[in-house]
């Protein structure tokens, strides 16, 4: 690997574990020092390697520098004035421990628990995956701002807001008790979630991003399952899920990154490998007497890894969207649902269904209804076609329905 | 939105008109596709299937076996909706599967209170 393409590859592995391992030991209120720390290591190695060569183990490299800058740190701090000083003298010692351990189970352990500090409940949704992308994938401020297509002064305030509040609360970087381990991992995995749909479903055009989007969150996710605590059949089934999603990224977007729907995709460009592991995880997730919405979506998802359109595979789909629905309602799986019926019970059925979920602020509603209607009302189709077209926002959305329409009205 | 209770009456016991496996399995999608359909409009908050067994305790302590003895409908299962107002609700009930069984029925019943639970 080139000198130029070291460094970032590096800042994308390294930062977060420094930045974890040290949080850890110095303690939440003092996470900003570790990231200085961590961003600092990074700014002497640019220095030092661009004149003397990249180093034979660069990562040993980064773990030394950053260790000897954290112990300076722990010796001259504050901390070490008010807090450690009037001990040691006390204990009449002159040694204080300010070793730092970077060993991978240490580093492992602290990223573990920093996922539960930062995905912590008392703040938003959105400020947890902010500040995992920054602080568990190691993502830049610019980089943070381009997925959520805003800048980066918005995303600089909301996690240092994040950051406060978690202080403010006294949040600590530690697994959570056996009896509230249920209850915590919740929100971890809610935020996995959206940071991987994020990645799949985000309207940047930056189509590197959204996939390094999609396999931060499947990284995370791996974690969870690896380690024996948080190893739990909702994150199994978490990340079977994203593996099934996964095996279609390269078939759903065009080369310029525009989305290909389903039914047209090229199946041959399904990743076998990912649907394998995705096989995997369902079957690991089947285990203990909850089904949680991740079961439900990995099933639907494992349904649409299928190739052929047999009645089976819609059948199964609509009762899994039956149960998923009844778990959690979202105007997505209310479409996607009535889409899964008229394909297992039929269009005219569907139409009576559709026509209930009176979701009319929604352009995915009206061109669901057009295509019900087509080959059984076209002029009524045509109608639902272009109010979705209406109310449609994004080129790619308007795009995508006039092609309906042009197919509509096209010859026969 | 209100809440309104839908209770499934239905004859459980009587063997000779119970749905082989078969008819069961088919019974239990069109049952399922009726609750998600309500669950796609948001309307679906909770439901309870029963089992067959059941005892009853009559004044002053009484116990029969159950599920109902004096009548054959016995309550099979209910669920609970979100209905904008009567006329919401039972347009959902009339549309329960169950009601393609001669005898069987839904009652409609509006929630006035819940109990409170601990949290």
């Amino acid at each position: 690997m080139e000198h130029g393409e070291l460094i970032p590859h590096l800042f994308r592995i390294e930062y977060r574990k420094i930045v974890s391992v040290l949080s850890k030991r110095f303690g939440f209120d003092q996470i900003e020092v570790a990231e200085d720390i961590a961003s600092d290591t990074f700014l002497t190695a640019t220095q030092s390697w661009g004149v003397g060569g990249v180093p034979p183990n660069p990562t040993a490299w980064l773990y030394h520098v950053a260790r000897n800058k954290a112990k300076t740190y722990l010796q001259r701090s504050h901390v070490y004035e008010r807090k450690i000083v009037p001990a040691v003298k006390d204990a009449s010692t002159d040694t204080v421990e300010t070793e730092i351990d970077l060993s991978p189970q240490n580093i492992n352990d602290s990223q573990l628990q920093m996922m539960f500090a930062v995905c912590h409940p008392v703040i938003p949704a959105e400020a947890q995956v902010g500040l995992s992308l920054r602080i568990l994938c190691g993502f830049g401020i610019e980089e943070i701002a381009d997925a959520f297509i805003t800048n980066k002064d918005t995303i600089n305030k909301r996690l240092l807001r994040a950051k406060e509040k978690l202080r403010e609360e006294k949040i600590k970087i530690e697994l959570p008790d056996a009896a509230e381990l249920e209850g915590r991992m919740a929100p971890v995995l809610t935020t996995i979630y959206l940071l991987f749909n994020e990645g799949y479903y985000s309207v940047s055009q930056n189509s590197t991003l959204r996939k390094e989007l999609c396999l931060e969150a499947m990284r995370l996710c791996t974690m969870l399952v690896e380690n024996k605590v948080t190893n739990t059949p909702a994150a199994n089934a978490l990340l079977s899920l994203m593996c099934f999603h996964t095996s279609r990224f390269d078939a759903r977007l065009t080369e310029s990154g525009e989305l290909i729907l389903y039914e047209d995709q090229d199946t041959s460009l399904w990743n076998t490998e990912w649907i394998g592991k995705g096989g995997y995880f369902l079957s690991c997730s089947a285990r203990g007497n909850k089904l949680s919405k991740y079961h439900l979506e990995a099933g639907i998802a494992y349904w649409h890894t299928q190739k052929n359109s047999t009645k089976e595979k819609w059948e199964n789909i609509l009762q899994l969207y039956n149960q998923l629905l009844q778990i959690e309602y979202s105007p997505v799986a209310a479409l996607n649902r009535t889409y899964a019926l008229s394909r297992a019970n039929g269009k005219r059925q569907a139409i009576v269904e559709a026509e209930k979920l009176q979701l009319t602020g929604n352009h995915f509603y009206f061109t669901l209804l057009g295509e019900l209607y087509t080959d059984i009302d076209q002029p009524k189709a045509k109608l639902h076609y272009e109010q979705a077209l209406s109310l449609a926002k994004t080129p790619a959305d308007k795009q995508a329905i006039q092609k309906k329409l042009d197919a509509l009205q096209g010859p026969i | 939105m209100e809440e309104y209770v839908l209770l499934f009456r239905l004859d459980i016991l009587t063997k000779e008109t119970q749905p082989s496996p078969e008819q069961m399995q088919v019974y239990m999608k069109q049952y399922q596709d009726w609750v998600g359909g309500i669950a796609a409009q948001n309307k679906f908050v909770g439901g309870t299937g029963l089992s067959t067994e059941g005892k009853v305790v009559k004044h002053p302590s009484v116990v029969t076996d159950g599920p109902y003895v004096d009548i054959k409908e016995s309550l099979a299962g209910f669920i609970s909706v979100r209905a904008s107002d009567f006329e919401d609700a039972l347009r959902m009930a009339k549309e329960c599967p169950i009601l393609g069984g001669v005898g069987n029925s839904v009652e409609v019943r509006k929630v006035v209170s819940v109990h409170e639970t601990k949290s």
